[in-house]
């Protein structure tokens, strides 16, 4: 009886909680993230609210977690989860909360440093302990007999990195390494051929894809715990935490000798925190993750900090140096890039053939 | 009428149905149910206690059971309700009120919690209204609730109206011809003949209403120790590579299933027992 009249309590509270949240003087902010970063901000949440309750006097902040594809939980932040904070895979995710919703400004990135980027990341290769398919770069992954798993880049950030970082790899390679021919009309019939290769090269790519999930941790569990497919292109950071967490004796990490630097971008939502008062600390919470340390709690989790001097000088030795392509100096920016490749009928759509 | 011979035949195809039953319900249940069990309790008891009493996993165990405790009760009386309309009346519309009624048996759960969002979400029908007003519906507790009344609507008026069809309303008219008042009927006469049937579809929609996965998964927006339920938790341990905490929050649910089934069959005896 006592515990049915709790629940009812439960209840009346839950939906007077829900109904007033709007009031004063806020104690929480929701992060809307993305799949990866669960253990990460995990860590920064705490760090977190220990350095908010030093600076003011004590009072704490609860930092609640939502994670999905970043896709998706864009759209669930468009059809109404009241985000305080986003932290998603990519800035066209946050571009689509601002354009559908008009919930931020469309000037997000210029609000904080290196593009609202706090840390960046990379695509790499985890492969089976000992690599048995001699998987070293990216013309590898399209040896006959050879499964490459890769989420769908529809609905997850991270399998757009992977797509748009094998694209980008072919331009180099036909190019010669200067990228910067791209942009030069003196070049502009090689360029025009480098692209016809690459869209060659990808299409061939997605033929040796068994699966497309819908996040990049549903591939990777795909990968490590159902044993499917010999190469799992991935988040650096997502491939080490399956390393660690999985077991070192089953997987090994393939950096190629290029890629794409991922930034993953993070933003205060105006209108929500507006609403609830809660700008104060949900400017000071994504601040924060620029001091020393937040960029030290990055780095620990495997993410590619700003400023790698404030990290742990073992965690940055961890990261292996590349030649690393961004999405502005290849494909003109995020608004571009998703409009030739993944809105509806783009590339990828004219490329992939299910069960081909 | 059977000869010998035929008579072997049927008890060898006795065995082989009932051996490929068996195995089928060992493959496909009881298996799986053990496996849930044995990984729950891998890493001991002690951990097992400590994955059950983490925060996160409390509160979905409590926002559980909450949605639950409002669930059930209303999906009961709108169950009784319609039951009630439907076998002892006839009127027009009848037999499209039916085929509504199982409207959410039909409709992939997703779909239901997608018709919320349309409804209640920002862009939705009464988005704008509800926003202007601070209320928050999906995304919400509230939604969490209505997506479960929506796909556990059925389990109550299901199990009720072939029952009370057979049984008719002659006892109700006798009733009322000798003086008692419509409430009195209900109570005296046509809740007595229904208790048993009730009781079952109770345990069914109560199991169903914690167990839902995919429309409450639509409109949860998984906020961790606010709106996951319990199969959402599963999910998210699952997904974060903490296997025995996911194991145990499973096995939660799979001990639900059990006491379920327990009571199933109890009240599958009790009410043999007083048809006879």
């Amino acid at each position: 009886m006592n515990n049915i009249s709790s629940t009812v309590r439960t209840v009346s509270i839950a939906v007077l909680t829900a109904s007033s949240l709007w009031a004063a003087d806020v104690t929480d902010i929701l992060n809307v993230s993305y799949d990866p970063p669960r253990e990460f901000y995990k860590d920064y949440n705490q760090a977190f609210n220990h350095w908010y309750e030093r600076e003011h006097g004590g009072k704490s902040i609860k930092v609640k977690q939502s994670h999905g594809g970043s896709g998706k939980q864009a759209r669930a932040v468009i059809d109404g989860l009241e985000a305080d904070v986003l932290t998603l895979a990519l800035a066209y995710d946050i571009d689509e909360v601002a354009a559908k919703a008009g919930l931020l400004g469309q000037d997000w990135q210029k609000k904080l440093p290196h593009n609202s980027a706090p840390y960046t990341s990379t695509i790499v290769f985890l492969v089976r302990k000992g690599n048995p398919k001699q998987i070293k770069s990216w013309d590898d992954l399209v040896k006959p007999g050879v499964e490459v798993i890769t989420p769908n880049p529809k609905t997850s950030g991270g399998a757009r990195w992977n797509h748009l970082a094998a694209w980008g790899y072919v331009l180099d390679r036909e190019l010669g390494g200067d990228l910067a021919k791209l942009n030069n009309p003196a070049f502009a019939a090689q360029a025009a051929d480098a692209q016809a290769k690459a869209k060659v090269f990808i299409a061939d790519l997605y033929k040796h894809v068994p699966v497309l999930d819908s996040g990049a941790r549903g591939a990777t569990t795909t990968f490590v715990q159902r044993g499917i497919g010999d190469v799992l292109l991935a988040w650096e950071n997502e491939a080490f935490l399956a390393v660690n967490e999985l077991g070192k004796d089953k997987l090994d990490i393939v950096v190629p000798p290029i890629s794409i630097l991922a930034e993953p971008t993070v933003a205060v939502v105006d209108k929500v925190v507006d609403k609830r008062g809660s700008r104060e600390v949900a400017e000071a919470y994504l601040e924060h993750l620029y001091s020393a340390e937040g960029q030290k709690l990055a780095a620990k989790n495997y993410y590619r900090p700003r400023a790698p001097e404030q990290a742990d000088p073992a965690d940055i030795a961890r990261f292996p140096t590349l030649k690393l392509i961004t999405i502005d100096e290849v494909f003109g920016g995020w608004q571009k890039a998703q409009k030739a490749h993944f809105a509806d009928g783009g590339l990828f759509d004219q490329i992939y053939l299910p069960g081909k | 009428m059977n000869n010998l011979p035929s008579k072997d035949v049927g008890a060898l195809e006795n065995l082989l149905l009932s051996g490929a039953a068996l195995s089928i319900i060992g493959l496909l249940i009881v298996l799986p149910l053990g496996v849930v069990l044995k990984e729950a309790f891998a890493g001991g008891l002690k951990l097992w206690l400590e994955s059950v009493g983490d925060p996160d996993a409390r509160s979905a165990i409590k926002l559980t059971l909450a949605v639950t405790a409002v669930v059930v009760p209303l999906n009961v009386v709108f169950g009784v309700a319609a039951a009630w309309a439907l076998s002892k009346f006839r009127f027009k519309g009848r037999s499209l009120l039916l085929s509504l009624v199982d409207l959410p048996f039909a409709v992939s759960p997703v779909i239901a919690g997608l018709i919320f969002i349309l409804l209640f979400g920002r862009h939705g029908w009464m988005g704008t209204w509800l926003t202007d007003h601070h209320i928050r519906i999906v995304f919400a507790v509230p939604g969490i609730i209505l997506a479960t009344l929506f796909v556990t609507f059925p389990f109550v008026a299901r199990e009720l109206i072939p029952l009370m069809t057979e049984q008719g309303s002659e006892e109700e008219q006798a009733a009322l011809s000798l003086g008692a008042t419509g409430w009195q009927t209900f109570l005296k006469v046509t809740l007595p003949n229904i208790k048993w049937g009730l009781l079952y579809g109770i345990i069914l929609c109560n199991a169903r209403a914690m167990g839902e996965f995919g429309a409450v998964s639509v409109v949860s927006g998984h906020i961790r120790g606010e709106t996951n339920t319990l199969p959402l938790q599963v999910e998210v341990l699952y997904n974060e590579y903490s296997f025995t905490a996911s194991f145990a929050c499973a096995s939660l649910l799979a001990g639900l299933a059990i006491v379920t089934l327990i009571l199933k069959t109890f009240v599958e005896l009790k009410s043999g027992r007083d048809a006879a």
